[in-house]
């Protein structure tokens, strides 16, 4: 976050809601003594979740109950600092990428080097999936080519920093690691693909007819003030709608850590069964969920002895692909492209699933 | 004064919507927040994320759900 101390202010460049600007200098006051309260929260956690449990509660370590209450009372306020912050941190990057930059940016690229940078941006631009389409149009009507703007249609759902943080936090910065790179990997090779495939004339044809060079809507120009409240307002907006979810998904993992015997569902989705990672993906593809909301049957999975590539092909095929999002599209698209694009990156979440049994 | 609401009909955007109603009820103006779904008419604004807020025909917002306060300013201007 060192950019935004580093960003000159600008004066009078608050947001609409935040009234007259506050000083730099006393926000970065700010800032900082918030940034060291959640240091030594985060630093308290450990100690204190064991003291509520061993002598509050007078749960002993060694027994079911103890082991999962003290799971729960570390890991729930432990994940939820983590995703504060980080979804802070990216509410102020997002700040630098709205949708109009990358659009710019993207715009005179080839591909390949196009389909790098949109699975990239694709990472740091807000996204909703409702606004796929025109983002879409906004797209092709400066003439990213069409593989370029899939690889960012790809990567933006699939890959975030609630399903980033949230991998963090429950199973450590491998398993996140794997899920950025190998989602990044999937956007950037079937948007190439799929550029490859020359699918232009299964794009609706009013798309390319509407098209004409307009003035697009300028952003406003945003301050360091400005900045850090897009930063307060996704963290509003993110946690206060994913937190309910987060605690389930560790209620179930403290659960499972307590109680159920390791090993139950590896007979069924362990690395043994090659036909798990095509299952997980047939009935993912289907499902809508966001990050936050997959991560309980993640950790339930995972905590029953399923292989990791097999759940992260779900988790990727649940979030990244999803059917609303198609029936949104197909008012762009014609079905064949849909079903090819559906099918180049299940084939690339599959491979991804088999690689990691195999190799793990 | 014409306001237009830009979005498919998720939930951000009825959220704007009811957003900008309270706005206008607010300042005591007689006006309607009209919605717009139909994203060919979208896409005649040039916005690349919804929902976007149009006051008399320019984009004044987009991607965000704007607080009525923060609405009450932009039209107040």
């Amino acid at each position: 976050m060192s950019t935004t101390i580093a960003e000159p202010a600008r004066s009078g460049a608050g947001t609409p809601e935040a009234g007259p600007p506050p000083r730099p200098a006393r926000l970065a006051a700010w800032l900082a003594a918030a940034l060291a309260a959640w240091t030594g929260l985060y630093l308290v956690i450990e100690p204190a979740a064991g003291f509520v449990t061993h002598r509050l509660l007078g749960l002993p370590a060694d027994t079911h109950v103890g082991s999962a209450v003290a799971f729960f009372l570390f890991e729930a306020p432990k994940v939820l600092l983590l995703l504060v912050l980080v979804v802070f941190g990216v509410g102020v990057v997002r700040s630098f990428f709205t949708p109009e930059r990358t659009r710019a940016i993207l715009s005179g690229r080839r591909e390949s080097v196009g389909n790098v940078l949109a699975a990239l941006l694709g990472v740091v631009t807000p996204f909703c999936s409702c606004s796929a389409v025109p983002l879409f149009l906004g797209f092709v009507e400066v003439g990213i080519p069409l593989g370029v703007t899939l690889s960012f249609l790809v990567s933006a759902p699939m890959v975030n920093e609630v399903a980033l943080v949230l991998l963090f936090g429950l199973f450590g910065w491998k398993v996140a690691g794997l899920y950025l790179v190998t989602g990044l990997g999937i956007a950037i090779a079937s948007g190439f693909v799929l550029g490859r495939l020359r699918l232009e004339r299964w794009v609706e044809g009013w798309v390319y007819e509407s098209m004409r060079q307009g003035a697009g809507y300028e952003a406003e120009r945003l301050g360091f003030a400005g900045r850090v409240a897009k930063g307060v307002e996704s963290v509003r907006e993110v946690v206060g709608k994913v937190w309910p979810y987060v605690l389930a998904g560790i209620a179930v993992g403290a659960f499972i850590h307590g109680y159920v015997p390791e090993g139950l569902m590896a007979g069924i989705m362990g690395k043994q069964s090659w036909w798990s990672v095509p299952l997980a993906v047939v009935v993912g593809v289907p499902m809508y969920s966001n990050a936050a909301g997959i991560i309980p049957v993640v950790q339930a999975l995972l905590g029953k002895g399923a292989a990791l590539g097999t759940v992260l092909a779900f988790m990727m095929s649940v979030i990244g692909l999803s059917l609303p999002e198609m029936i949104i599209l197909r008012k762009v698209l014609r079905p064949p492209l849909i079903a090819t694009f559906v099918a180049v990156v299940a084939t690339g979440i599959l491979a991804v699933g088999f690689l990691f049994n195999a190799v793990l | 004064m014409r306001i237009q609401i830009l979005g498919t009909g998720c939930a951000k955007c009825r959220q704007l919507t009811a957003n900008a109603e309270q706005a206008v009820r607010e300042l005591g103006v007689e006006v309607a927040v009209e919605k717009v779904e139909d994203v060919r008419e979208i896409v005649k604004f040039h916005v690349l994320s919804t929902p976007a807020l149009v006051v008399d025909g320019a984009v004044r917002s987009t991607g965000r759900v704007l607080a009525p306060a923060a609405i009450k300013e932009l039209l107040g201007r």
